[in-house]
């Protein structure tokens, strides 16, 4: 990758190079930004109701209806553009519980070991032994359908990455000089914890986390792509997709949901990439 | 702490006696420092020698209470008169950087990359002295930086440790050892990570460290011209024990011990003429398979039978205690030479 950034690194104006890896952060930085705005701000200029028939069933698109409409004659745009009110919560949310949920049980794992380190990680190692999609399913299903439900079965699925992820750097992290030299100035166990150990162990946490909004927006809309998650008449995108699937000639039914699912993944992806170039010391950018 | 005991012999500093430190293996322990005792007095540099698996770092480790999980040490370590080998943590942890404090080999990995130089100065202060301002922290941490030499120390206190270079680094942790003004200080080979010129710079600050501050240093390294230039005393540590100990010009002059007369005769030499560098012949013993009698015995060229039948006594010269069957009858000198 890193590679490839240099080969294909151009100066577009004296003094200021244009870096694959740029173009992909400006990329995405663009996508996550629009998506945000859209989400904050989509009730105040909606161009149709979101649930509510617009035209004719089916229509392919046209310039009143840019991506068609679907079979209950709803605007397929207006409904796409909604869903960014449901994937974009559901992923800050699951994350905002799973990371925090991981770090600490991870860091408890690493620093303290012994019986905590075994109880945590192999309650970890059970949840992982399950295929992530299978187990949220499972989950999912059994609290019923809903986008609660969805969140706290993916919530489940999530924690033991954090986990793991956090007490392999503390373990790391515990083992240099530095962690020493503190426990020889005299530090206490948490203070060491806190000052010496953790401010050494974010950088991996945050790529990931950033990656991992993605991953969790593609979970949650395969659980509501099979039922399990948001409702009809929701707008959620795999939801939608799955309503596209039902009319399988009316090609664009699923195509700006998909599209949405597909652009805020990549962006992600390409958004933790480059946070890794600029985090990860052993990533070494081109000059 | 009863500090200063009104005894009639003036008390050393440090005193470390019959420390045995057992490591477990598959079969029963292994006793990685067998027993060794040494004394250092205040305001003294003891320099401790020996090759790697000597078990001179482990002895310093034993002294801080920072042996690695498993190791079992016995014997006594008694630190200004106070008995301090199984001290409970929480006391152990008010003497550590305060009353004794260490300086590690390389101190490319000795700081916090993501603390200012000034901010992990500080830390050290402020663990034992948490009553001052964050002024006059600062200002003892500014001292303590124009201690140890750093340029432009007003400017420095706000840098991390990568905008530094190894030998300023080093004396930024030499300063962080001494913050809190220790008695001791236990230097794990400073100098070892650096380059010659910096070398001559840390000697320079140790050397004025222990003038100024009365501190003593435990020297441990493997550099018999540090050791030279820098201890007052010397402990040749052999494989988990004490082959000689005694003044330093005493023991180079005149080695009793045959492990130093070899280790002095394997510092090459600009003035000697030799075709062929000199080295002790065979390997230290490893842990597992310590041999019976003196521990040198294999390797020595002077070797008799009963060195390999029982533990030589010490026999003391003046100032140096000796550890060898033959002390008495060897001129080493003279006889290294002959044995080559």
């Amino acid at each position: 990758m890193t590679v490839a950034a240099s080969l294909k690194s151009k100066s577009i104006w004296p003094g200021i190079t244009l870096r694959w890896s740029s173009a992909t952060l400006i990329f995405a930085l663009f996508v996550i930004i629009s998506f945000i705005v859209i989400a904050v701000t989509i009730p105040l200029w909606s161009p149709y109701d979101p649930v509510g028939m617009a035209g004719r069933r089916l229509q392919p698109p046209s310039a009143l209806h840019w991506c068609g409409t679907d079979a209950l004659g709803r605007d397929v745009l207006t409904r796409a553009l909604w869903g960014t009110r449901y994937s974009l919560p559901i992923a800050v949310f699951v994350l905002g519980v799973a990371v925090p949920v991981g770090v600490l049980l991870g860091t408890a794992a690493g620093f303290f070991g012994g019986i905590i380190d075994n109880a945590v990680m192999r309650l970890a190692d059970v949840t992982l032994a399950f295929p992530p999609v299978l187990l949220a399913m499972a989950i999912a299903a059994s609290l019923g359908p809903g986008l609660v439900n969805t969140a706290v079965a993916l919530i489940i699925v999530w924690w033991p990455i954090y986990a793991r992820l956090m007490r392999a750097q503390v373990l790391n992290v515990k083992k240099l000089d530095h962690v020493d030299a503190a426990v020889i100035a005299g530090a206490g166990r948490f203070r060491i914890l806190f000052k010496h150990i953790m401010p050494l162990c974010w950088s991996p946490i945050l790529v990931n986390t950033t990656m991992d909004v993605g991953l969790v927006i593609l979970l949650a809309s395969g659980l509501s792509f099979i039922g399990l998650g948001a409702q009809p008449p929701a707008p959620e995108w795999g939801q939608m997709v799955a309503e596209g699937a039902s009319n399988f000639y009316s090609w664009w039914i699923a195509l700006a949901p998909g599209m949405a699912i597909f652009l805020i993944s990549i962006s992600s992806n390409f958004l933790g990439d480059a946070l890794r170039d600029v985090l990860d010391p052993q990533v070494k950018l081109p000059a | 702490m009863k500090i200063g005991d009104m005894t009639a012999i003036p008390e050393p500093l440090l005193e470390v006696r019959d420390l045995r430190i057992a490591i477990p293996g598959r079969q029963g322990e292994h006793l990685a420092v067998a027993n060794i005792g040494f004394t250092v007095a205040s305001g003294e540099i003891l320099g401790l020698v020996g090759e790697s698996g000597s078990g001179k770092s482990l002895s310093m480790l034993a002294v801080m209470g920072l042996l690695p999980a498993g190791m079992r040490a016995s014997g006594s370590i008694r630190f200004k008169g106070q008995e301090i080998l199984g001290l409970p943590e929480r006391q152990m942890r008010r003497l550590r950087g305060g009353r004794i404090a260490m300086i590690f080999q390389d101190p490319m990995t000795a700081l916090n990359p993501v603390l200012t130089l000034g901010a992990q100065i500080v830390e050290t202060i402020e663990l034992h002295n948490p009553s001052l301002s964050s002024r006059e922290l600062r200002n003892r941490a500014i001292e303590l930086m124009e201690l140890v030499a750093i340029p432009a120390p007003d400017k420095r206190f706000d840098q991390y440790p990568h905008e530094f270079s190894g030998g300023m680094r080093q004396r930024i942790v030499i300063a962080i050892a001494v913050a809190n003004d220790p008695d001791l200080l236990i230097a794990d080979e400073p100098t070892t990570a650096l380059d010659v010129t910096i070398q001559a710079q840390i000697v320079d600050i140790l050397n004025r460290l222990r003038r100024e501050k009365g501190v003593a240093i435990a020297l441990i390294t493997h550099d018999l011209g540090l050791v030279a230039g820098l201890a007052d005393r010397i402990a040749i540590l052999y494989a988990g024990r004490i082959a000689e100990c005694g003044e330093i010009g005493a023991v180079f002059q005149r080695p009793r011990h045959p492990y130093t007369a070899g280790l002095l005769a394997a510092v090459p030499s600009i003035d000697a003429d030799v075709a062929r560098l000199y080295a002790i012949r065979g390997t230290p013993p490893s842990l597992a398979d310590r041999p019976p009698g003196c521990q040198f015995n294999p390797r020595c060229p002077f070797a008799l039978p009963r060195c390999a039948e029982y533990n030589p006594e010490f026999r003391r010269f003046g100032e140096t205690v000796v550890a060898c069957h033959r002390a008495e009858e060897l001129n080493l000198a003279s006889d290294t030479a002959d044995a080559r």
